[in-house]
């Protein structure tokens, strides 16, 4: 699925160039645990988290996660947008809960990993 | 190639700033992307540990055609029960570093998992050694 698509899904507020809407996920993992993330061995994952810090961001440029979801209303700060430029990473906003974002995206057949 | 990064204690903004610059340097040196991630995912947990836990530290990256040897030499608390240290889900991670994402008792099992070769050496009251060895090849 294009990123674009999941955009529209989850009404998404995007902080990235448009070329990287063309973005292509599979797989998808919702955490606010960045431990838990650090451990994900499949490539390409789409990551749902709660934790809008630096360390989320610095945790998906390690896992070589380049699409990131800010569920929950939780707001993306300067810095972050920063570091996302910095490393290709593509952050987006949107207000629903983490279990519902990652129930819409699932019915619309992101999988997950484990 | 040799390379060194300090690592200030309790400086979350800059944790991790090592391991990307780290990443760099092997993606410039073709290496393959999953043995990359590899290096640097427990070359981050490593680094946050120091942040975390230590009074700061020092990172020596040797990289060579067959291998990267990675060495994180702080001053600190040091590891009173190293085995204790490597169980998963064991942790004495602070409140802080626990709202950072970090603190649930993974990161010194998942250093191992990515790592060809793991040595840990601590003393209580002086500090801590972790030596990551990956082959690149």
């Amino acid at each position: 699925m294009k990123i674009r698509e999941v955009v529209a899904l989850l009404d998404a507020k995007v902080f990235g160039n448009e070329q990287m809407l063309e973005n292509e996920v599979e797989f998808a993992f919702s955490s606010d645990l960045m431990s838990d993330v650090l451990t994900v061995k499949t490539q390409n994952v789409l990551l749902l988290t709660g934790l809008a810090n630096i360390q989320s961001l610095r945790t998906a440029e390690m896992s070589d996660v380049i699409n990131v979801i800010y569920v929950r209303g939780k707001r993306i700060t300067d810095d972050m947008k920063e570091l996302a430029e910095e490393n290709g990473i593509l952050l987006m906003e949107c207000n629903y809960s983490m279990f519902r974002a990652s129930g819409i995206l699932y019915k619309a057949g992101i999988k997950p990993i484990y | 190639m040799h390379f060194e990064y300090n690592v200030k204690s309790g400086d979350f903004s800059n944790a991790g700033s090592a391991s990307s610059q780290i990443k760099k340097v092997l993606k410039q040196l073709n290496v393959d992307s999953v043995t990359i991630k590899r290096i640097v995912v427990a070359l981050y947990e490593a680094e946050v540990n120091v942040v975390a836990h230590s009074f700061g530290g020092t990172i020596f990256a040797d990289v060579t055609a067959e291998e990267i040897i990675l060495v994180l030499k702080d001053t600190g608390p040091g590891i009173p029960d190293i085995t204790k240290a490597m169980q998963e889900g064991f942790s004495t991670a602070s409140p802080q570093v626990r709202e950072m994402g970090f603190g649930a008792g993974m990161g010194l099992p998942n250093i191992k998992k990515n790592a060809d070769k793991l040595e840990i050496r601590s003393e209580v009251g002086v500090g801590t050694e972790v030596k990551i060895m990956v082959k690149l090849s």
